[in-house]
C-alpha cells in the first residue's frame, strides 16, 4: 500500500527518515510504484533499479540517507547500461562510474533508474531520443522539454525524490520550467564532467533537478567540488549552500533582462510579477539592457556543433557500442554542421567568429554583474510545447533555449523556479535567476526567497513546513 | 634510365651528375616519446616497450571511453620547455592543446590531442659539425595505440594494443636548413644526444621511441626560393636509413626534374631491403584535421620565473662538454664522440678525468686505453677502479740491464741478418727483434728500455 511517500520533498524525506517516521526503503518503494504505474505511458526511465535489487538501505549516516535519485542516462555508472538515449550505445555498460555518481553514492544517494533524454543530449524536447519521447507528467499531450526531460519528468511525476540532469545550454532549466520543477545549472566547472558522455565540452554542466530550491541546495552540496580527473573543475571551496539559503535578499540589486525582446509576450509579464515579489522582499529591481540573445543562438549553434562533431568521433563501433550507422538524424545533422564549421577556410568564418562573439557575451555579463547581484529572465519563451512540436524544426531546441544560451556560453550559474501555473493546461512557466560564476549560493538564496513567498511550487501544499 | 652515382676519389662523399645541377632542400620532423612515469593525459604507466601483455597500461582516458577526460601531465610540459630552452627556443608563456581530427583504429578518440598554433617552444637551433639547423617549433602531443596484424585461428585479424596510447610525444620541427643526407643524420644524432643528456627521452629507435621524418625537395643550385613541392619520407627508424633514403630521393627527384617532370607532393616510405623509397599517400588528398582548442584542457600559462626555474634544471650539454674536455685535457674530438652518451656517463668520466689529472696522469692516454678496452670504463668499474687498473697497466718491471743485454745479444746472434737490415735502413726490423725479446722477459717490461738496449747493441756491432 502506498503511503504517498513519493510526494515528499528531499528535505522532508530526510527529516522523516531522521526522526524514524519513515524509512528510505519505504520512500524508494513508493517512488518505484510511481514508475511502475506511469513509466509505460510517460516513458521517463530507460532503465530502473527495483527495490529488491537495492542493497544499500542500511547506511543512514549520510546526507542523502539512501533517498531515491533519478540519473540522466548520459551519465556513466559502472556496469549499468548507459545509452545517452542512442541505439549506438543500446547495450553499452561503462567500465567506470562518473565522479558525480561516486559523489552521489558517497553521500548516500540511491540510484532508482536512468532517465530518458534527447539522444546524446541533442535537443530540448526528448523527441530525438532513439528510445521514444517522454511525455510531460503535468499534461501528457505536451513535451517535458529537454534534453534532461526524463529527469525533470521523473521529479514532476514523483518517480524519485530528486534527480540529476546535465545542461549544455538550457538542458536542465528548460525542462524544469516546462515540467514545473526546480532545475539548477551550476557554474561550468563546479560539478565534475568526468564520466558524463560529452556533448559540448566547453559548456556541459551537470546539476540537480528537484522539487524545491532547498532540495537543489542539498543536492548541489553533494555533487560539487574539485575533481582531479576533470581539469576544468574549480579548486574553490564548496560553500554551505543549505545554510546560506536563509540569508535575506534585502538590499540585493536585481536586473531584469530581455523585457525589450519581442516574442516574449507570454513569459515576460510573469517575470515582472516575480520582480515585484522580490522587490517586496527588499531587493532593488531594475530593467537592464543586454546583448541580444539571438547572437548567443548563433554562437552556441556553431561552437556546440563543432564540439559535438569532435566528441562523437570516438563512437566508431570498434571498441564498444554499435557503428556510426546507428546515429539518428539529429546527431548526423550536428556532426555534419560541426565538421563544416571547423573545416579549413570555414573555421575562420564560423568557429573563430563564434568564439570571439562568445567573449562579447562574457564581457556583457561582467558589465551587468558590476552593477547587479543577480539577473532574472524568463527560462523559456513559452509553456511546454505540444508533442511533435520539435519534429519540423531543426532549430527547435535553440529557440526554446534562446534565453539560457547567453549565460551558458558564459559558463554562469542559473536556476529555473516555477513562476506561474496555468490551471487550464496544468502547465508551468519558469523564472530564470542568474549570478556571477561560482555564486550558486546567490542564485539559490534568491530562488528560495521567491519560492517560499509565492504559491507556484506544487509541493508546497503537501510539504508545508 | 636512372642516372648512376659517380664515386669520386674521396671516400664517403657522393656526387651525382644531377645534384651538380640541383641542391637539396630538407627539413625534418622528429617525434620522441618522453619517459615520464605516467602517460600524457592519464595516470597510466608510461612503459609501452616493456609491458608484459597488450592493453595492461590502460584506463578510460587512454582508451577514449565515453565521458573520460584528459588531464595534462605537468612533467611532460616542463620537459618539453626544458628541451626548448636547451635548444635556445623562445617559449610561449600562454599555450594550449588542440584537437587534431582523423579516423584511424589506433586513435581511440577520433582525434589526437596535439598543439596547433601555440606550441610550447619555437625559434631555436642545433649546431652540428656539418652546419646549423634552425628549429621551427617544438610541440607536445599524445602517441597513438599500435595495430597488430595477426593470424588467429587461421583468420587474419587486426588487433589494437593501447599500452602506447597517450604516451607523451614531442615533435621537433626544423627549418629547411639541411643540405645533405649526412647533415640530416648529424642533426638527428645531435638531437638524440641532447634528449638523452636532458634525461627526458630514451630515444629507442628500434622500438619507435624516436621516429624520423624528412621533407625532401630539390632546387637548382643558386636558387634561393623554396621549391613548390616536397615529399615527406615518414617513419624512418635509423640514421643510416635516413641517409640512404634522402640520398635515394635526391637521385630520384633530380632525374625527374632533369627530364622536366613534376615531382609529386606525397608521403613516401623507405624500404630498407630494396633500398628504395615508395609512395604511401598522395598529398593531393591532404587531410583537413579540423584543429580547434581542446575544451577539456584549460590553457596553460607560465611566468618568466617558472621558465627560469626550468632553465636551472638543464645540465651541461654534449657540445659544451666536448669543448671543455678538448680544451682541458687535449682529447681528440673523435674520442670524445665515443663517450658522449648521457649526463650520467659524462659525470662519471668527469670524475675520472679530474682524478687522473690530479695524479698527473695523461687523460688522453687513459681514454685511449679505455676505448681500446685495455682498462674497464668507469661505467663498468667505477672511476677509482678504472684509474687503479690504468696505473697497474702503466707499471713496468725493471729488468736487470746485464740480463737484458745478454738476451738482446742472444737474439742478435741467432738472427745475423738483422744487423745488416738495420744498417741498410730497414729500421722497422727493431719491431721484430722487440717481439722476440719481450717474449723472454717478464710481462710488464718497459718497451722503451728494451728498445734502447737493442739500438745500443746494434750500434755496438757496427
Amino acid at each position: 500500500m502506498k503511503n504517498n511517500l513519493h510526494k515528499l520533498t528531499l528535505k522532508k524525506a530526510l527529516a522523516q527518515i531522521q526522526s524514524g517516521e519513515t524509512t528510505a526503503k519505504k520512500i524508494y518503494a513508493d517512488c518505484f510504484s510511481q514508475i511502475e504505474a506511469g513509466n509505460k505511458d510517460l516513458n521517463v526511465f530507460l532503465s530502473t533499479n527495483s527495490p529488491t535489487s537495492m542493497k544499500q538501505f542500511e547506511n543512514p549516516e549520510t546526507t542523502l540517507q539512501n533517498c531515491p535519485i533519478a540519473v540522466k542516462d548520459n551519465i556513466c555508472i559502472e556496469n549499468e547500461v548507459t545509452t545517452a538515449a542512442s541505439t549506438v550505445l543500446e547495450d553499452y555498460k561503462p567500465a567506470y562510474s562518473a565522479t558525480l555518481i561516486d559523489n552521489l553514492k558517497l553521500h548516500g544517494g540511491a540510484v532508482i533508474g536512468k532517465t530518458n533524454l534527447d539522444a546524446w543530449a541533442h535537443g530540448s524536447s526528448t523527441e530525438t531520443s532513439q528510445f521514444g519521447r517522454t511525455l510531460n507528467p503535468r499534461n501528457p499531450k505536451y513535451l517535458p522539454g529537454g534534453s534532461s526531460g526524463g529527469s525533470a519528468a521523473a521529479v514532476a511525476a514523483d518517480m524519485c525524490t530528486a534527480a540529476i540532469g546535465t545542461e549544455t545550454a538550457g538542458s536542465i532549466r528548460q525542462p524544469a520550467s516546462w515540467c514545473g520543477v526546480v532545475g539548477l545549472k551550476p557554474t561550468y566547472g563546479r560539478v565534475s564532467r568526468y564520466g558524463v558522455i560529452a556533448m559540448a565540452s566547453s559548456t556541459d554542466s551537470p546539476g540537480p533537478i528537484t522539487k524545491t530550491v532547498e532540495d537543489a541546495a542539498i543536492m548541489l552540496a553533494c555533487l560539487a567540488g574539485h575533481d582531479s580527473k576533470d581539469g576544468t573543475t574549480t579548486n574553490q571551496a564548496v560553500p554551505d549552500y543549505v545554510s546560506l539559503l536563509q540569508k535575506s535578499i534585502s538590499g540585493l540589486k536585481i536586473g531584469i533582462m530581455y523585457q525589450d525582446i519581442p516574442g516574449l509576450k507570454i513569459a515576460n509579464p510573469y517575470v515582472l510579477a516575480a520582480a515585484k515579489v522580490l522587490e517586496s522582499l527588499g531587493a532593488k529591481v531594475e530593467l537592464v539592457n543586454a546583448l541580444d540573445p539571438k547572437y548567443a543562438v548563433s554562437v552556441y549553434t556553431i561552437v556546440q556543433r563543432a564540439e559535438v562533431s569532435s566528441n562523437l568521433a570516438r563512437f566508431d563501433g570498434i571498441r564498444f557500442g554499435n557503428d556510426r550507422s546507428y546515429f539518428g538524424d539529429e546527431a548526423r545533422r550536428r556532426i555534419l554542421l560541426g565538421t563544416h564549421t571547423l573545416r579549413k577556410g570555414y573555421a575562420e568564418k564560423y568557429y573563430q567568429v563564434a568564439q570571439k562573439t562568445r567573449t562579447l557575451f562574457i564581457e556583457d555579463f561582467s558589465r551587468l554583474f558590476s552593477s547587479y547581484d543577480v539577473l532574472i529572465s524568463p527560462t523559456s519563451p513559452s509553456f511546454a510545447e505540444p508533442i511533435g512540436a520539435s519534429e519540423d524544426s531543426v532549430m527547435f531546441g535553440e529557440l526554446a533555449d534562446m534565453l539560457l544560451e547567453p549565460s551558458s556560453i558564459a559558463g554562469l550559474p542559473g536556476i529555473s523556479v516555477p513562476c506561474f501555473h496555468d490551471e487550464k493546461t496544468n502547465l508551468y512557466l519558469g523564472l530564470n535567476i542568474m549570478a556571477p560564476a561560482w555564486r550558486e549560493d546567490l542564485v539559490l538564496q534568491v530562488a528560495h526567497a521567491y519560492e517560499i513567498n509565492t504559491d507556484w511550487n506544487s509541493w508546497r501544499k503537501d510539504n508545508n513546513d | 634510365m636512372r642516372m648512376k652515382s659517380i664515386q669520386t676519389g674521396t671516400p664517403g662523399e657522393k656526387i651525382t651528375m644531377t645534384n651538380q645541377k640541383y641542391q637539396l632542400v630538407c627539413g625534418m620532423e622528429v617525434h620522441a616519446e618522453l619517459k615520464t612515469n605516467s602517460k600524457m593525459f592519464c595516470g597510466c604507466k608510461n612503459d609501452p616497450f616493456h609491458a608484459e601483455k597488450p592493453n595492461i597500461y590502460t584506463c578510460p582516458v587512454c582508451l577514449g571511453l565515453p565521458g573520460a577526460l584528459p588531464v595534462a601531465n605537468k612533467q611532460a610540459i616542463e620537459w618539453t620547455i626544458k628541451l626548448g630552452l636547451a635548444l635556445g627556443c623562445k617559449i610561449n608563456l600562454f599555450s594550449k592543446f588542440d584537437r587534431k581530427h582523423y579516423f584511424y583504429p589506433d586513435l581511440p578518440k577520433g582525434y589526437q590531442i596535439s598543439q596547433y598554433d601555440l606550441p610550447f617552444c619555437y625559434d631555436g637551433k642545433i649546431e652540428t659539425e656539418l652546419g646549423t639547423v634552425r628549429i621551427h617549433r617544438i610541440h607536445l602531443e599524445e602517441d597513438t595505440g599500435k595495430l597488430l596484424h595477426k593470424t588467429v585461428n587461421g583468420e587474419q585479424v587486426s588487433l589494437i594494443d593501447f599500452n602506447r596510447s597517450s604516451v607523451p610525444l614531442i615533435e621537433i620541427v626544423t627549418e629547411p636548413d639541411i643540405t645533405t643526407a649526412a647533415h640530416a643524420a648529424a642533426y638527428g644524432k645531435q638531437l638524440r644526444k641532447i634528449l638523452q643528456y636532458l634525461d627526458i627521452a630514451n630515444c629507442d629507435m628500434e622500438q619507435g621511441g624516436m621516429r624520423l621524418e624528412a621533407n625532401v625537395s630539390l632546387r637548382p643550385v643558386g636558387e634561393t626560393e623554396l621549391p613548390n613541392y616536397k615529399t615527406e619520407i615518414k617513419n624512418i627508424n635509423s640514421f643510416r636509413f635516413l641517409e640512404q633514403a634522402i640520398d635515394f630521393e635526391i637521385d630520384r627527384q633530380a632525374e625527374l626534374l632533369a627530364n622536366n617532370q613534376i615531382v609529386s607532393q606525397e608521403t613516401r616510405g623507405w624500404n630498407s631491403v630494396k633500398q628504395v623509397t615508395y609512395s604511401q599517400r598522395s598529398k593531393e588528398d591532404a587531410e583537413d584535421y579540423r584543429y580547434f582548442p581542446d575544451p577539456d584542457i584549460p590553457p596553460i600559462r607560465f611566468t618568466e620565473e617558472q621558465i627560469a626555474a626550468i632553465r636551472e634544471t638543464i645540465p651541461e650539454l654534449p657540445s659544451a662538454i666536448a669543448t671543455r674536455w678538448q680544451q682541458e685535457y687535449g682529447i681528440e674530438p673523435n674520442m670524445i664522440e665515443q663517450i658522449i652518451v648521457n649526463t650520467t656517463v659524462s659525470r662519471q668520466y668527469d670524475k675520472l678525468f679530474t682524478n687522473a689529472k690530479n695524479e698527473g696522469i695523461s687523460v688522453a692516454s687513459l681514454l685511449k686505453n679505455i676505448l681500446s678496452k685495455k682498462v674497464p670504463s668507469p661505467l663498468e668499474a667505477g672511476a677509482e677502479q678504472t684509474l687503479l687498473q690504468f696505473k697497474e697497466l702503466q707499471k713496468t718491471d725493471v729488468v736487470d740491464d746485464t740480463q737484458l743485454i745478454a738476451i738482446v745479444n742472444k737474439v742478435l746472434t741467432e738472427n745475423p741478418d738483422i744487423s745488416a737490415k738495420y744498417f741498410s735502413g730497414q729500421k722497422q726490423v727493431i719491431g721484430f727483434v722487440m717481439g722476440q725479446i719481450l717474449r723472454e722477459l717478464p710481462k710488464k717490461s718497459d718497451p722503451a728500455q728494451v728498445r734502447e738496449a737493442i739500438i745500443t747493441q746494434l750500434e755496438a756491432t757496427k
